[in-house]
């Protein structure tokens, strides 16, 4: 009986140790692929690195012809057009969750939060083709030759929207950039605010305070830092989209002054043209543009991460 | 009393731009769905659920397209939900708070948020480089890679919903914890499991970018798992840049078919979650 109940407990052991390796290095695993990434990018860029050295991320010359490639004009147009879609998508973001959170009759809350949570499901190429065969014609009409004839004169800001109304370009890919982390932005936000304890709030209304008051010196500082990471999280979405920016953004690469014009982005480069690329310096160059755009969104997801485990870590501490 | 003016003044600007800041957004995102589905209603046909996708000027369908996209999903789904689960498994039931748990949850996030075509490009260096060719099994991975952070996630954040009190009971019966997790945790935690599985093929069912250069696209019916193979997304991509109409018809028929499954995906996860939580209430 002993020895029996001595070979149940040493096979018990064995399963034991098997299903714990097994989950470790499931765990393991998720560690490697990141490290993977990182590893298989560099050394599928290091003939073009290796080649144009520094000079490749401060030029701007894209030819495929002579060969040579600067990175300068795709991370420009990656910048810009996330920098066009965040000053969009923040506010108007900020203003839905606002709504959902303080103003928002409760009869409707639900549905309106499931329909936001449920269009950041829907997938990116989907606002590319809505921005190409709706957007772009709108925009080619009616927006942009007004922006072109009204701010196009003002000095300064009027450089910005000069040229012919494309349609398609910088301004654009940004705006079918910030309707696609729209949603994301906004449930985020909502989500911080609803962290935001009742009493405090309530405290702030005793005072005399109005609901505008309330929101500004009250719910925004309280949730200040998570607020910006779930920005930023935004952000390193709009960083490295790719389907709903190639659809929209010419595919030129160069750095035009004005917002009209026909641009380029690390992820749009990539997809437009990976296939195609003839010769390992091409090939070379445009995973190097992936490399380059890995360590950016890398930088801003992490960051972002790092600002709501904060929140998380509040939340978990008594008040 | 200006003052108390100005004030009050602020508080009705300020939640009046908040109410058309949320009618904007909505207004936005119903145009694109009610564009979604007037195009793809009129694109919709017997014929793209029978035939294959046509030549320009040609009359077909998207079937090699739908078999390709179901097919690498499934794959996908095969070889990456089983790793997140385990990953999730270990970082809700071993690890915990250990300073490896914690910056594997720290990865993953980072994982989850990573950009797709970051994916397809590593994929591309480790599978079709090796290869030599473009292949649909190339595309499966590269979609597994994406599922594997979303399904580690959901299942971390499901097991920790299993009362700690089962845990226990089990362990002061005698139960190793293997047995534990797989006979009582796992059951507990079944349709949040069943959530994360939906959740994750929402996810990757869509994805455009990875697959450009791994499972690249294929005019015709192929079966092959080492050969490029049909899939919707590429489809749409291909075709809605096309210049022939009846190319971008298909592609919005497609555009269709790929959110609505979508839609009903998340909408199933969200019933299923909710479900949980009233049984939990109880």
């Amino acid at each position: 009986m002993a020895i029996i109940a001595a070979r149940h407990a040493a096979k018990q052991l064995i399963y034991e140790r098997m299903f714990k390796g097994a989950t470790l290095g499931a765990a393991i695993l998720v560690l490697l692929i990141l490290g993977g990434v990182a590893a298989s990018l560099l050394r599928g860029a290091w003939p073009a690195l290796a080649h144009f050295g520094f000079g490749f991320v401060v030029h701007e010359v894209w030819n495929p012809v002579t060969e040579r490639f600067g990175a300068l004009a795709p991370m420009y147009g990656t910048v810009v057009t996330s920098l066009i879609a965040m000053l969009l998508a923040v506010p108007t973001g900020f203003g839905i969750a606002l709504f959902l959170t303080e103003l928002c009759p409760p009869m409707i809350k639900r549905p309106i939060g499931v329909a936001v949570e449920l269009l950041a499901a829907v997938p990116s190429i989907i606002f590319g083709i809505w921005g190409l065969f709706v957007l772009a014609p709108i925009l080619q009409k009616y927006v942009q030759p007004w922006l072109i004839h009204h701010v196009g004169k003002l000095p300064g800001i009027g450089s910005l929207f000069k040229g012919p109304p494309y349609g398609i370009g910088i301004l654009t890919a940004g705006m079918v950039l910030a309707i696609m982390v729209l949603p994301f932005i906004a449930a985020t936000m909502r989500d911080v605010f609803e962290t935001v304890p009742a009493m405090l709030k309530e405290s702030g209304y005793g005072l005399g305070a109005t609901t505008w008051e309330v929101i500004w010196y009250v719910v925004v500082p309280h949730s200040r830092v998570a607020m910006v990471g779930g920005v930023m999280l935004g952000l390193g979405r709009a960083l490295g989209e790719t389907m709903a920016v190639t659809f929209v953004i010419g595919n030129a690469h160069r750095i035009g002054a004005s917002l009209l014009a026909p641009g380029t982005t690390i992820s749009s480069s990539i997809a437009n043209e990976f296939t195609e690329a003839v010769g390992d310096l091409y090939t070379s160059s445009l995973i190097a543009l992936g490399l380059l755009l890995f360590i950016i969104t890398f930088g801003v997801i992490a960051v972002a991460q790092t600002m709501l485990r904060r929140l998380e870590r509040r939340q978990l501490a008594p008040l | 009393m200006n003052r108390a003016l100005l004030r009050k003044f602020r508080n009705i600007l300020f939640l009046s731009l908040s109410v058309v800041a949320t009618s904007l957004g909505l207004a936005c995102l119903a145009a694109i769905l009610w564009t979604l589905v007037s195009h793809g209603i009129a694109g919709m046909s017997a014929h793209v659920f029978t035939q294959m996708t046509p030549a320009p000027g040609n009359e077909g369908g998207l079937l090699n397209a739908l078999y390709g996209s179901a097919a690498m999903t499934l794959i996908a789904i095969v070889i990456g939900a089983p790793i997140g689960a385990l990953a999730g498994t270990y970082l809700s039931e071993y690890g915990q708070t250990s300073r490896l748990s914690t910056v594997i949850r720290f990865i993953n996030d980072v994982l989850l948020s990573a950009p797709s075509i970051i994916i397809g490009l590593f994929v591309y260096e480790i599978i079709v480089v090796r290869m030599g060719h473009f292949s649909a099994l190339a595309g499966a991975v590269s979609l597994a890679v994406i599922a594997i952070p979303v399904s580690l996630r959901t299942t971390e954040d499901m097991l920790n919903l299993v009362p700690l009190g089962m845990k226990d009971s089990s362990a002061a019966l005698g139960a190793y914890p293997w047995r534990t997790v797989l006979s009582v945790v796992y059951p507990a935690a079944r349709s949040g499991l069943v959530t994360g599985l939906l959740l994750a093929i929402a996810r990757i069912s869509g994805e455009t970018a990875p697959l450009l250069f791994t499972a690249l696209n294929n005019q015709f019916w192929s079966t092959d798992l080492n050969a490029p193979m049909a899939n919707l997304p590429v489809v749409i991509y291909q075709f809605a840049l096309s210049p022939y109409a009846d190319w971008q018809n298909l592609a919005w028929a497609g555009a269709l078919i790929i959110t609505a499954a979508i839609l009903v995906l998340s909408i199933s996860a969200r019933i299923i979650l909710a479900l949980l939580q009233s049984d939990r209430r109880a």
